[in-house]
């Protein structure tokens, strides 16, 4: 079981590194979508402050998001998925392991380069860094594996991508207002504790749920 | 056996056909005098608020119709739930047909609680927990009722917007909470919809009067939807 998760974790990374740029296209929209904040408010850094966090949060979920399409349609395009579905091994396993290459992709790079948008911020003391960072390494698994329900649902749909955003989004609301309310708590002088470990029991819970649901989605998309 | 057979008896849509159409019509009659009295009550007899003055009276709308709108989610999921378990057609069409009469009243419920808050708060929209949560309740009936739309095949359609529902309705108590904890944080209690104490009697009598009118306009609309879907379907 666990060889069939490695397997196929393995086999999504690598394909992703022979198409870097689609990696880069979602990490380049991170970035992007966080430098027009200060375009259009203004760049006093007494504005940029205090919105840092929730701007920086809201680029990584729309980040997460644009991504999310591409975790089964290449699969579902030539047949791969359905040959997962037919195979020994449990889809919720695959589910899982599918989600974690995704958060591999798509996930870990925000984690590594907010600080450095925070640091156009001028977020603050280098503790607020780790918060923001700690908070996106726990955040973003979440969105990875619930996204992973709406793509599940959405596959092969016209106009996927757009019902994609209205399925997921609403559903990321949570996973936006810890996160993005630990660096707030951080950065007025308050333990990011508490929002942390709500981070963290959100990602336990979708750990433990969502690959139910999302197998149940693909058996429904593929039926 | 026997009653397992009856208890099924109604879930084929064919059977279901003419018993929803009697009981729409009669829960539409009852709608009709409930809603005036609900109304007579809440706008003539109830009395005017201390603090409030007469612009309270649009919760004899509003504390309904929030009512509906988290209640029919939670049945609508029920329904979803039920579908997925026995792959009985009839559920998941009860629950698409309930789905517009849900969002119908979340829109309800937030258009009136602006109107609402205009007045009392000076504004018409606040983040408070519960506006925000109405709000994304709103979001997730309309992302119900477009996957189930964008889905050609009715039964793929049927089981996908299923596995929402239920997803979502797992979702509703944590985006709650997740919310409210987030208004406390942000700006402290400066907007809380906390009444009065003890509420009138009449005032009461008005909002059970109108909850019970939209109940059974709930029940007649949803029915009379699905006698619209199982005639497209069957």
């Amino acid at each position: 079981m666990l060889a069939v998760a490695r397997c196929i974790v393995h086999r999504d990374l690598l394909l992703a590194l022979r198409r870097r740029s689609d990696v880069a296209t979602a990490l380049l929209f991170f970035v992007i979508v966080a430098s027009l904040f200060p375009l259009g408010v203004g760049a006093e850094p007494h504005l940029l402050r205090p919105i840092a966090p929730g701007v920086i949060w809201v680029a990584a979920l729309l980040s997460s998001m644009l991504s999310l399409a591409r975790l089964f349609a290449a699969d579902h395009a030539d047949g791969t998925l359905e040959q997962m579905l037919l195979g020994a091994a449990p889809l919720g396993v695959v589910v899982v392991a599918k989600g974690l290459a995704h958060w591999l992709i798509a996930g870990l790079p925000l984690v590594a380069i907010a600080p450095l948008i925070g640091l156009q911020y001028d977020l603050g003391g280098p503790g607020l860094y780790g918060v923001l960072a700690l908070s996106l390494l726990l955040g973003t698994p979440v969105l990875s594996l619930i996204g992973a329900i709406g793509a599940a649902l959405t596959l092969g749909l016209r106009g996927g991508g757009v019902l994609l955003a209205l399925l997921v989004l609403p559903l990321y609301v949570p996973v936006l207002i810890f996160g993005a309310g630990s660096v707030e708590m951080a950065a007025s002088g308050l333990s990011p504790a508490g929002h942390l470990l709500l981070l963290g029991a959100l990602l336990v819970a979708a750990i433990a749920f969502s690959p139910w649901a999302v197998a149940a989605a693909l058996r429904i998309a593929m039926d | 056996m026997n009653t397992t057979a009856r208890w099924f008896w109604f879930s084929s849509p064919q059977t279901f056909f003419p018993l929803a159409g009697t009981i729409a019509r009669w829960c539409a009659l009852g709608a009709v005098p409930l809603a005036a009295a609900g109304l007579y009550v809440g706008l003539l007899v109830a009395p005017t608020d201390a603090q409030q003055g007469e612009v309270y009276r649009i919760i004899f709308i509003h504390v309904p119709a929030a009512w509906m709108s988290m209640l029919i989610y939670l049945v609508m999921a029920g329904w979803a739930a039920v579908g997925l378990a026995f792959n009985t057609r009839l559920s998941f069409m009860m629950a698409q047909a309930l789905a517009p009469t849900g969002a119908l009243f979340t829109f309800i419920a937030l258009w009136t609680g602006a109107l609402w808050g205009r007045p009392t708060w000076g504004a018409y929209w606040v983040w408070d927990a519960r506006l925000t949560s109405e709000l994304i309740l709103l979001f997730l009936y309309l992302g119900f009722m477009a996957l189930h739309a964008s889905i050609d095949d009715v039964r793929r359609a049927d089981r996908a917007s299923a596995l929402l529902a239920i997803v979502g309705a797992v979702n509703v108590p944590i985006i709650y909470y997740s919310v409210k904890w987030w208004n406390t944080l942000h700006q402290g209690a400066s907007v809380s919809l906390t009444k009065a104490p003890s509420m009138a009697t009449t005032m009461l009598t008005g909002m059970l009067l109108m909850a019970l009118a939209f109940w059974l306009y709930s029940i007649a609309a949803a029915l009379v939807r699905v006698r619209c879907i199982i005639r497209e379907r069957e």
